[in-house]
């Protein structure tokens, strides 16, 4: 039977559209994308029908690259680029991956040096991703705040590798530096600069009441949807799942501290919108400072280079191993056929999940709510399409 | 002042045309330094410095390097664009801002029409804005400048109703629709402006006028019809150069204008604060446009500080938030002066 | 529960289904099993009381190099907070795979990326489009024998 409401314009599914609605393309040049994503929108006026999300304009075949290095150790920079805003965690769980397959024990000072840098990461990926959420939402000026912070945690950085975005700071089996002399003092203090500076964005942000009306009950996502989809992170915490990598997968020296996932309790509306989302990494960047801090107070002397392999050729097998990355669940899947070339290395990058997710929570809601639910999912597309 | 310009060249279009062109002795200065103004209060609230460079002293001529730099862009039409259109709106959008003017009393001897339904006239003409704004959008050929004129339209016809309601609470306590009648009302000290009379009502009447006023010149937090996150740019998407430009200009000509409306019926227009302190025509000028300029910059503060709302969060305030207030304020109003 | 217990179920339920189990001497433990089955077994995992497999972490494409294309399914269970990875191999010249969309819905973009990469099919997808590539290109990059083709859409590609 054919409908009549049917044109002959179809979606790039092959959905045929209804006379009322239309097709609008949301990027890959718009300013609410977070860079080159294109959502191809059906709308019926101002409501979204369906989204269907077009990636890889951002395509670089990390994965074929990889395969075509000379070693593992050469792969690190461009682990570093795939998440360009939390590029230490990305560097992180590659390491990490290698080390299981190699079998390396790392010093225990290294273990800390990569939980700080970690977390201090963290805090600055949160920064990008809330204030950049306050833009989407039409608030400009938290943005430049949460910038403002984020540059201090870039200066810690640079005075430790040199770099400011992109690292290349963990190496297999170490890192590339040890703490230069006077980062421990700067990084105090930088974690007693910070602390007030969230009731601030709270006061500014989070608790305004139109912020308030934008994200609260907006693009619900319940937490056994969250886990069908294999979202992760943030997005998952924010959907009331009490799970944390760091936590319930241990990895690293995390163990030792003493902190607990936030997860999102619905204050503001159902359990999972966007505010619940946003809130999420809020108090995350609480989470990961006072993190920061116990590791600044137990971290122990001693050498970063002695567990760095001098060739790293590891026995053939495979091994998965994930981390929590800024954005949640970093997995990587490695290969190794016993030569140095890594043989094949797959990515599980959180962005890429959690964006498979938009569909099913902007349906029914408005082009508004689209920008909101997109923001508050926190992609970066260099890790959506690798 | 009809009289003085009649001294000094009798003759119809002279005269005419000396009082339509007053105010853009004022306005084109006005826009240059408000965007310098907007730029450097939105920087400085942002832990920046804005402009600094161009002209020397804190970047103050950097407007008119960007006014220099935009009349010297190529001039886009896109090519499946209604032509005749989308050349015609930028003009129109700004005519409706600017023949507000003619009725705005700049001071008590300074009117460009005194006529006496001034008020109606201005609230009238202002909503000629709409047309330009549909005809942009439309004409551009482009979905996000389509969704961007169609927010327009139904936000500026919708808040018309509580801003006019609001302006009717004052008209009835002045009695008449002339704005230098108005004026004239409220001459002594400060507590004889409207804002103060029958309180609470008529302040409320005048918060009311405000937020209504933000979201007729389409500023945040009712700038959804440009919500630069959402539709890029609205209806101004895509066009460039000078005709941009004189959508800017627009914007900010309208952002006085009500400015300049609410300090008429609310804040005694050019009469001073202090009775006879600092009084007089020509003083009047100095105060109207303070009062302007003050409520021009609580519009920026608002503007960098605030997220937009959603399109049907802004319906909703407006009918079913401002519009029974004002209601309540009119009728508590014309209640109070039955007493 | 260990990998064994696990491996044990699925040996239970699908007694033909498992090629190949390896638990020592590997980094990670494994269980291979025939891809016909694939779906069954996902749909087993995921609905069993003692297993609950509810979370895929990971779905990889893979060429082997040795004339076979691989998948590998990397599962982990919320409630139970233990994982198994399931592998599967095909042949080269009929990479058909069972598509567990339906019963992981985070499936969905991984298989589109195994098929856009690794040129894995999976029957039954919702929706076979390539992901990461552009819509018309030709070839799939990551296979070992893959050749950068000289130009696309008349554009010259090595650079």
């Amino acid at each position: 039977m054919t409908d009549i409401f049917e044109t002959s314009i179809k979606t790039s599914t092959g959905k045929a559209l209804r006379r009322e609605e239309m097709v609008i393309n949301m990027g890959p040049q718009h300013p609410s994308t977070h860079g080159v994503l294109r959502l191809e929108v059906v709308a019926d006026g101002e409501i979204v029908i369906d989204v269907i999300p077009h990636i890889g304009y951002l395509h670089r075949c990390f994965e074929k690259h990889a395969e075509n290095m000379t070693g593992y150790q050469q792969v690190v920079p461009y682990v570093d680029r795939m998440d360009y805003c939390a590029a230490m965690n990305m560097d992180f769980g590659y390491v990490l991956a290698v080390e299981k397959l190699l079998g390396i024990q790392v010093p225990e000072r290294v273990e800390y040096i990569r939980v700080i840098m970690a977390e201090l990461q963290r805090v600055a990926s949160h920064l990008i991703a809330a204030g950049t959420y306050g833009l989407d939402i039409g608030a400009f000026t938290p943005f430049l705040y949460m910038f403002r912070e984020r540059e201090r945690i870039l200066d810690l950085f640079e005075m430790t590798c040199g770099a400011r975005l992109l690292y290349n700071y963990m190496w297999v089996g170490g890192v590339s530096h040890d703490l230069p002399p006077g980062f421990i003092d700067k990084a105090k203090d930088f974690c007693q600069y910070f602390k007030p500076k969230i009731k601030e964005y709270n006061d500014l942000l989070s608790y305004n009441e139109i912020f308030i009306k934008r994200t609260a009950n907006v693009g619900v996502l319940p937490g056994d949807v969250a886990i069908a989809y294999g979202c992760s992170g943030p997005v998952l915490r924010g959907s009331g799942v009490d799970f944390d990598l760091r936590r319930d997968d241990p990895y690293s020296v995390y163990h030792k501290f003493d902190w607990k996932p936030e997860i999102g309790k619905g204050e503001m509306g159902a359990v999972g919108d966007c505010w619940d989302r946003y809130i999420v990494r809020i108090r995350e960047m609480i989470q990961s400072i006072n993190i920061v801090e116990q590791a600044l107070n137990q971290i122990p002397e001693g050498d970063v280079a002695t567990a760095i392999p001098k060739r790293i050729r590891p026995n053939a097998g495979d091994v998965y191993v994930r981390t929590e990355s800024a954005r949640g669940e970093l997995g990587f899947y490695v290969i190794s056929d016993g030569t140095a070339k890594p043989f094949r290395i797959k990515a599980r990058s959180p962005s890429f999940v959690n964006l498979s997710v938009i569909p099913e929570i902007s349906r029914g809601g408005m082009i508004a709510d689209l920008v909101a639910i997109a923001g508050s999912l926190d992609i970066v597309l260099g890790e959506v399409d690798r | 002042m009809e009289q003085l310009l009649r001294n000094i060249f009798d003759n119809n279009i002279f005269v005419f045309t000396v009082t339509a062109i007053l105010p853009l002795i004022w306005i084109v200065p006005y826009a240059l330094v408000a965007i310098w103004l907007e730029r450097k209060i939105s920087a400085h609230m942002q832990d920046r410095l804005g402009p600094m460079r161009t002209g020397g002293w804190h970047g103050w001529s950097q407007t008119i390097a960007d006014m220099l730099k935009l009349l010297q862009k190529e001039d886009i039409v896109p090519a499946a664009a209604d032509k005749i259109l989308f050349n015609l709106a930028p003009y129109i959008i700004f005519i409706a801002a600017y023949a507000a003017y003619a009725a705005i009393p700049f001071s008590s001897a300074y009117i460009g029409a005194d006529i006496n339904v001034g008020i109606f006239y201005i609230i009238a003409v202002t909503s000629l804005a709409v047309v330009g704004i549909l005809m942009g959008g439309w004409a551009s050929n482009n979905k996000w400048s389509l969704f961007g004129a169609m927010r327009a339209a139904a936000q500026i016809v919708s808040y018309e109703i509580p801003s006019v309601l609001a302006v009717l609470a004052v008209v009835m306590i002045a009695g008449t629709l002339s704005l230098q009648e108005i004026n004239n009302l409220q001459t002594g000290w400060f507590w004889n402006w409207y804002v103060f009379q029958k309180f609470p009502f008529i302040f409320v009447a005048f918060i009311i006028y405000f937020i209504a006023a933000l979201a007729e010149v389409n500023r945040v937090p009712f700038d959804i019809p440009e919500a630069e996150s959402e539709l890029v740019a609205g209806y101004v998407t895509e066009y460039s150069g000078m005709k941009f430009a004189m959508f800017m200009f627009a914007e900010f000509v309208n952002m006085f204008a009500v400015s300049a409306i609410a300090a008429t019926l609310f804040f005694g227009g050019w009469n001073s604060p202090f009775g006879d302190f600092l009084g007089g025509p020509i003083w009047g000028v100095f105060w109207f446009l303070s009062k302007g300029m003050v409520l021009v910059s609580i519009q920026m503060w608002l503007r960098w500080t605030l997220p937009r709302l959603r399109v049907d969060q802004l319906m909703y305030v407006s009918w079913k938030v401002l519009t029974p207030f004002a209601f309540a304020c009119v009728i508590a109003v014309g209640l109070w002066m039955m007493l | 529960m260990t990998h064994q217990e696990i491996s044990e179920k699925i040996k239970l339920q699908f007694p033909q289904a498992i090629i190949e189990t390896k638990f020592e001497g590997v980094v990670d433990p494994y269980v291979k099993i025939i891809p016909e089955q694939i779906f069954e077994v996902m749909l087993f995992l995921h609905v069993d009381e003692n297993l609950k497999f509810d979370f895929l972490m990971c779905l990889s494409g893979i060429d082997t190099g040795k004339g076979n294309l691989g998948v590998v399914y990397n599962l982990f269970s919320m409630t139970h907070r233990h994982k198994i990875n399931i592998k599967v191999e095909v042949p080269k010249e009929k990479p058909e795979v069972p598509s567990i969309t339906n019963v992981f819905p985070a499936a969905n973009w991984h298989e589109r990326e195994a098929f856009d990469l690794i040129g894995i099919i999976f029957t039954g997808h919702p929706d076979p489009r390539r992901i990461l590539m552009p819509y018309d290109w030709e070839g799939h990059p990551l296979r070992k024998d893959y050749k950068t083709p000289e130009f696309y859409q008349g554009m010259k590609i090595p650079y």
